[in-house]
């Protein structure tokens, strides 16, 4: 038929599609495959044998524990701040009229637009202005600001696509401000939420600008992975560390992915 | 009696903007109340009110004798049915209905079975596993009223309930709202911006406009007994007279309403021209101009119909001349 040819795509655009996408994703295969290499001082080409004995030495090396420990703490508490902060100010912009939300909507969004240099700068003076010593306390806040956009981002498109009226018929019915909560806004933003938060859980764990201006002494595991680079040691042990962060980490991003796709029926309005 | 409703001098501003100014309501226990106006007119504000979404800004309301000002709508014995009907497209219909009846903590097995119960009342029984999404328009319109009724209140409101619904489906749901109120006993009120719903379901209509009240009272008794211009331009295509016609025509200087179907052609009488003529099935009605002010003239069927620009001669009893209070 006519507009099945129109909808075929020309053969050159396939292949730089397939070009594109292979730009993307082959450099990470070339991190598991050095991540079994027996060349430790630099990355040689093609690997001149293999083994799996950097894994067993990246488990035996405290320094990746405790940035992987550090990370993983920060991420939970600055994914659990933006959860409450960004549900909140979600619900307020969506469902209430007040003079300057708009402002407010836009200063929300603002922390992750402005490049991260500047929010680290910003924080770092505030600390030192009020004397505040750096610790994990002082990443998990820089953390928080652009974590908070993306939960708030997330909530507010669902509160948008979610009929306000429904508050009113659970009041309506019977049930009081947390037991709407429960029964009715929760299991509504619930998905949204949860990709919000993993999205947010995903932004802290790999963020180094911001983590560089806010923390002291601390090595989170990015901090950590380009302090490797700079002082070779026992090389593949970063890749090693990459590849489980990558393996860890995309099952929950694909989760999130379907959870927020399969939103529009479960989010529709009663109409 | 204890009134169902009953409004004293209620008024809810927003700021500026008065959407309901000094309402004074009864509404009768049992009754079908109809709340009747032009959008912006206060009615729905005054609906909330009573569901509790609104509080007053100044005056007193009592729910079966129990002061409402300040109770947050789930203290109070009263469901509604809302406009886009609200229904929770995370549960499937038959939790939707065991709602209010979970939150009170009713249980399971009770409310399931109540919840079957109220599904047989809107004739849907059998569609408790299906989602919200599933169902036309008229189905969710049921749903909403099981899960209104299913919690036994004392007043059932309903917003605009037959709105989105298409003609033929309007008029059977205007029939089984009226028989289901009948044999449940419980107060209806219900808002409305169509005067023929109002007209033909209404125990009492109340006539809204500019947040008051400018009417009250049986549907006959609005339809043939205006008390002003607005409520009879509104609630039916009645003719209005101007004061210098009605002088004209040997009555007084004051504005007066006349039912199309009260005025008959004649052989004596006032004479206006044919303007148009509309055929209507059970009726024929003309326009016609009379003293250059447009009057409709409804002709029963069978009757003989007059050429567009004829003259005709009009004839109506004095008693149907309806004058209003009004000046302007």
């Amino acid at each position: 038929m006519r507009s099945d040819q129109n909808l075929r795509s020309p053969i050159l655009l396939k292949i730089a599609a397939a070009g594109g996408l292979l730009f993307l994703h082959l450099p990470i295969l070339l991190i598991f495959v050095y991540a079994f290499t027996t060349e430790e001082k630099s990355y040689q080409w093609p690997p001149p044998g293999l083994t799996t004995r950097w894994l067993a030495v990246a488990w035996n090396r405290p320094d990746v524990w405790s940035a992987l420990t550090l990370s993983v703490q920060v991420a939970c508490i600055a994914t659990a701040i933006a959860l409450v902060l960004g549900t909140l100010c979600a619900a307020a912009v969506s469902q209430t009229k007040f003079f300057g939300r708009e402002a407010i909507s836009l200063l929300v969004i603002l922390p992750i637009a402005l490049p991260g240099i500047i929010t680290g700068i910003a924080l770092r003076s505030a600390f030192s202005l009020f004397d505040i010593p750096f610790s994990v306390w002082t990443i998990v806040l820089g953390h928080a600001t652009f974590c908070v956009v993306v939960v708030y981002n997330n909530a507010v498109a669902r509160f948008r696509r979610t009929s306000g009226s429904l508050i009113e018929a659970s009041m309506d019915l019977g049930a009081d401000g947390f037991q709407t909560f429960r029964h009715v806004i929760l299991p509504n933003i619930g998905t949204a939420l949860l990709a919000g938060g993993m999205l947010a859980f995903a932004l802290s764990f790999d963020e180094v600008i911001v983590t560089t201006f806010t923390g002291g002494q601390q090595a989170t595991l990015p901090i950590w992975m380009l302090e490797e680079l700079i002082r070779p040691r026992q090389r593949p042990v970063t890749n090693v560390v990459a590849m489980v962060v990558v393996l860890v980490t995309f099952l929950p991003i694909l989760a999130a992915y379907y959870l927020t796709r399969d939103g529009d029926q479960i989010a529709g309005s009663g109409k | 009696m204890t009134s169902a409703v009953l409004f004293r001098k209620v008024s809810r501003h927003f700021g500026p903007v008065r959407a309901v100014d000094g309402v004074d309501l009864d509404v009768g226990a049992g009754e079908f109340f109809a709340m009747l106006g032009p959008s912006g007119s206060g009615k729905t504000t005054c609906l909330r009110l009573i569901a509790g979404f609104e509080q007053p800004t100044a005056g007193h309301i009592e729910i079966f004798g129990e002061r409402a000002e300040g109770v947050p709508p789930y203290r109070r014995n009263v469901n509604t049915v809302f406009q886009d009907y609200a229904l929770f497209p995370h549960l499937n219909i038959l939790d939707n209905v065991a709602y209010g009846l979970m939150v009170k903590g009713v249980g399971e097995v009770e409310r399931m079975k109540a919840a079957e119960q109220a599904l047989e009342m809107v004739k849907l029984p059998g569609y408790g596993r299906r989602r919200p999404g599933q169902l036309s328009g008229g189905q969710r319109q049921r749903v909403a009223l099981a899960r209104a009724l299913v919690n036994k209140p004392k007043v059932l409101l309903l917003d605009e309930p037959l709105g989105a619904l298409d003609l033929k489906l309007r008029e059977q749901m205007q029939e089984e709202l009226k028989s289901l109120q009948r044999a449940l006993g419980i107060t209806f009120v219900f808002v409305t911006h169509d005067q023929g719903e109002a007209l033909s379901m209404a125990d009492r209509v109340a006539v809204f406009n500019n947040g008051g009240i400018v009417q009250q009272g049986s549907p006959q008794d609005i339809y043939r007994r205006p008390k002003s211009r607005f409520v009879a331009d509104f609630v039916g295509s009645s003719n209005l007279l101007p004061p210098d016609v009605m002088v004209s025509l040997g009555g007084e200087r004051r504005w007066a309403s006349l039912r199309p179907e009260a005025v008959r052609l004649a052989s004596e009488g006032p004479e206006a021209l044919v303007e148009n003529v509309s055929f209507l099935g059970s009726a024929t009605r003309l326009a016609v101009d009379l003293h250059r002010t447009r009057l409709h003239v409804m002709l029963p069927a069978g009757a003989e119909v007059p050429a567009v620009g004829a003259p005709v001669r009009l004839a109506w009893s004095a008693e149907d001349i309806h004058y209003m209070d009004d000046a302007a």
